[in-house]
């Protein structure tokens, strides 16, 4: 009776001695083979629970058939000079003006009931712009559609309150201020994964992560409603691949070689299908908090850290620069109807 | 209720947890409830200060659990108590005695557990429990790449058990039950990008000439179509992306050879072996009446062929308008769980250059050559306003082909439904659209705009038409037939 009882307590500790110190040494690796790559920057551990929740989206709307539209033929051998590129070589649809039938499109969109969210960050001094942005919307983003803006502010009471047609509305979110711009920069991603995965998903079916220093100047409709869009930035459509400030560091993750790119996107214009502009986030999240952790700030922040996602997970739908522009720029023939643009403003003072 | 204030308030709980009691009367089940308290007590750790922590079997029960899961505490709590009775062992173990039952005292109860230990298979089964405590727990914590694939797989696995309703084409009138049809549409909407679910497809890095976005493709056609539809040209698209976006799909082709036209399949098999999706999986679906007539063709490497039997029709209309509700009856029985994407062609004829992954949509259509650069009031729609095909004269895209269509699989079951039920109403009401099976598919992509348009490279016959400089090349293309001696 003693004997084998002695012999199974012994077997006993000694096995579990053996899971404590195999457990322990693993932990003791898993920390330090972390550490030896740090340099110490600040950096923290995304929240765990967002990771493992099921979100439950809104239901996917089918296509409804469209009915008794009239409109003219498409005409197959048309020889009409074609400027743009309307494209791209994996068949996503680049998107500017002539190449879409507004009307027809309404009709397919319509009866979807569709709800569009629209994401801008305003955050210091750039709660200025609230008011210009939001009065332009309404008069041009997604006009006849359910849509519901979301701003993200460290200052509330400085969000003024604009009149909102029927079916929209905004919230106001708080976030936390950081001492440097191109940290709030790119603490964006995350805060926008954060905000999908809490709220957004049950609330819309689209959704637009959009710059606040800027203004609608022509209808925004959606003919730019995907399942993940870019747009193509303004400075940079004209030039090779070579010439796309792309980071070009080996050691950071948004390292996009020579030989590599599409288009350079904007980091002012993205969105798509809620659940794919969340994996999309996420991915660009982890991509900026591997770079912390090797203490390197990507060249133009989260946007090469966009660009060089975008060249692995290609977009499904490209909007041209009419959908973000810059006013300093002249606007060139082959670009008919500027939808989106800068406003003039002072950067270094706003960022200080 | 009495307990529980009891507890709330840290006075030792009453009755059998009381380590005191050694009323004993039965010793076993003295031993095991002693055992449970020992249990109780780790919980708490980390003990509060100044507690009788240093007490083994601590006084204050049981307090409210918070740690997450029932394994961690156990873990935690064992890993505690194997600690503590490592410190405790060595000399410290008094001697089990035989009449250790009913005889326990607080101090000594978590030794004397041990010393004597109830069952070998108790000993095993805690080790068991606290291996799976702790590395659950350790592995949790550390943040890593599985966390974030499995949190993934997660959402996919969910988004794809989405309910939807959809509505049928709006002249289906009973048919096919709701139900079924229902059910078989979970998985459309994730046919944006190719199958598993909502993932944006990832490319592995490639190296391929740049787009220039002032300098389009091609200028001499149309490349778009004024629903976002490409129309696929030569010249418009990149194999290689394409091919590495689509590269885990699996195709099934649809073919028909009914009566005589077994005749054509040899060809067809040879030249699509050639052609059509290479580097992907590919399901070939011969639909005869003559299963023994089918041609034995090497297939080449995740390639294989299927041959159904199904019955022919005296009439070739009946024949070609039959093939709707064939597709329509495999779709639900197999072709849902066996292939992603469906084309369904005529047999009549062969693959001459690429035909791969740029067809692949959730709806696609092809043009029919005969018809690319009519207006749309010469196309040959069924213009009778009694039949479900109709089309009034100042509607209509284009004119589509019936002998090359597809998209997946929930797509293609939709649309051969909706074609069925319609001829069936018009076989009731005694009318049979011009054009047959194409007619009905005309009307079904007015409506249901395709998401992605072939040109008429992909359809094309040579000796009925001449070749304009704009087709750069021929893909799939007419066999010369006889068609009087053929069809009866």
């Amino acid at each position: 009776m003693l004997c084998p009882a002695m012999r199974c307590h012994r077997l006993a500790l000694g096995l579990g001695f053996c899971l404590l110190s195999g457990t322990a040494l693993c932990l003791l690796w898993k920390y330090f083979e972390n550490w030896l790559l740090i340099s110490y920057v600040p950096y923290y551990l995304p929240c765990p629970e967002i990771f493992n929740m099921e979100l439950r989206y809104k239901g996917e709307k089918p296509f409804q058939p469209v009915t008794q539209s009239l409109y003219p033929q498409p005409k197959l051998l048309e020889q009409r000079p074609t400027e743009l590129l309307t494209l791209t070589p994996w068949l996503a649809p680049i998107v500017s003006e002539g190449t879409f039938s507004p009307e027809l499109l309404q009709r397919i969109y319509e009866p979807l009931n569709l709800t569009i969210g629209l994401t801008v960050f305003a955050v210091g001094k750039y709660t200025r712009f609230v008011e210009h942005f939001l009065e332009s919307a309404e008069r041009f983003f997604m006009r006849g559609h359910r849509v519901h803006y979301y701003v993200f502010t460290n200052e509330p009471a400085a969000i003024p309150r604009v009149p909102l047609g029927p079916g929209r509305r905004l919230s106001v979110l708080l976030i936390q201020r950081h001492s440097r711009w191109e940290e709030i920069s790119t603490r964006r991603m995350e805060t926008i994964s954060r905000h999908i995965a809490e709220r957004a998903h049950r609330e819309v079916d689209y959704i637009f992560c959009l710059d606040v220093d800027m203004v609608f100047r022509n209808p925004w409709g959606p003919e730019t409603l995907g399942d993940l869009v870019a747009a193509i930035h303004p400075g940079y459509y004209a030039v090779p691949r070579q010439q796309f400030p792309y980071e070009r560091r080996h050691t950071s993750t948004a390292f996009v070689a020579d030989d590599e790119g599409d288009f350079y996107y904007g980091g002012a214009v993205f969105g798509g299908r809620v659940a794919k502009v969340y994996e999309f986030t996420r991915g660009c999240h982890m991509a900026i908090l591997a770079d912390k952790a090797n203490g390197i700030m990507a060249a133009w922040q989260e946007e090469s850290h966009l660009n060089r996602r975008f060249i692995s997970y290609k977009p499904s739908k490209v909007l041209s620069p009419e959908y973000l522009w810059d006013d300093r720029k002249p606007q060139p023939p082959s670009l008919k109807l500027i939808r989106f643009s800068t406003l003039d403003k002072d950067t270094s003072w706003l960022r200080s | 209720m009495q307990a529980g204030l009891a507890r709330v308030q840290g006075d030792p709980p009453a009755g059998p947890l009381l380590p005191q009691s050694e009323a004993g009367t039965a010793g076993h089940r003295q031993l095991v409830e002693k055992s449970r308290f020992c249990l109780g007590t780790d919980l708490r750790w980390p003990p509060p200060a100044g507690s009788g922590s240093s007490h083994p079997d601590g006084t204050d029960g049981l307090g409210p659990r918070q740690e997450p899961d029932l394994a961690t505490q156990v873990g935690l709590a064992l890993s505690l108590r194997s600690e503590r009775c490592l410190q405790l062992l060595p000399g410290h173990l008094p001697p089990p005695t035989p009449l250790a039952r009913g005889r326990l005292r607080g101090v000594m109860g978590p030794r004397s557990l041990w010393g004597r230990s109830a069952s070998p298979r108790l000993c095993g089964l805690l080790l068991v429990a606290a291996c799976l405590g702790f590395y659950s727990n350790v592995f949790s914590l550390i943040p890593g790449r599985r966390q974030i694939g499995e949190s993934q797989s997660t959402e996919g696995g969910h988004l794809q058990g989405q309910a939807e309703v959809l509505p049928l084409s709006p002249d289906s009138h009973g048919g096919a039950p709701q139900g079924v049809l229902e059910e078989t549409t979970t998985q459309w909407s994730e046919r944006d990008c190719p199958p598993d679910t909502c993932r944006v497809p990832e490319v592995p890095r490639m190296v391929y000439p740049k787009a220039q976005l002032l300098k389009p493709g091609r200028t001499d056609v149309l490349v778009m179509t004024p629903w976002f539809a490409p129309v696929i040209w030569e010249g418009v698209f990149d194999s290689a992306i394409l091919d590495a976006q689509f590269r885990n799909a699996t195709i099934g082709l649809t073919v028909f050879a009914i009566k005589k036209y077994v005749v054509f399949l040899e060809l067809f098999l040879r030249t699509a072996e050639k052609h059509f999706m290479l580097g992907h999986r590919v399901t070939y679906y011969v639909f005869t009446d003559r299963p023994s007539d089918v041609p034995r063709v090497p297939l080449g490497e995740g390639r294989r062929l299927v041959v159904l039997e199904v019955r022919s029709y005296s009439r070739w209309q009946d024949v070609s308008m039959r093939r709707m509700e064939v597709i329509s009856a495999f779709s639900r029985r197999r072709f849902l769980r066996e292939v992603d994407y469906l084309v369904c062609v005529d047999v009549d004829m062969a693959f001459r250059d690429r035909v791969g992954a740029e067809i692949l949509a959730p709806l696609f259509g092809t043009l029919h050559p005969g018809f690319y650069a009519a207006a749309r009031s010469a196309f040959t729609y069924e213009r009778r306003p009694r039949s479900r095909a109709h089309i009034p004269a100042d509607e209509g895209d284009f004119y589509y082909a019936g002998g090359f269509f597809g998209g997946s699989v929930a797509e293609v079951l939709r649309l051969a439904s909706a074609c069925q039920q319609a001829m069936a109403a018009d076989r009731a009401d005694g009318i049979e659209a011009v054009w047959h099976d194409e007619s009905h598919l005309n009307r079904y992509l007015l409506y249901r705009k395709p998401a992605k348009v072939l040109s008429p490279e992909y359809l094309w016959d040579e000796h009925m038409l001449r070749r304009p400089p704009f087709l750069r090349k021929l893909r799939f293309v007419a066999v010369p037939k006889d068609h009087a001696a053929i069809r009866h």
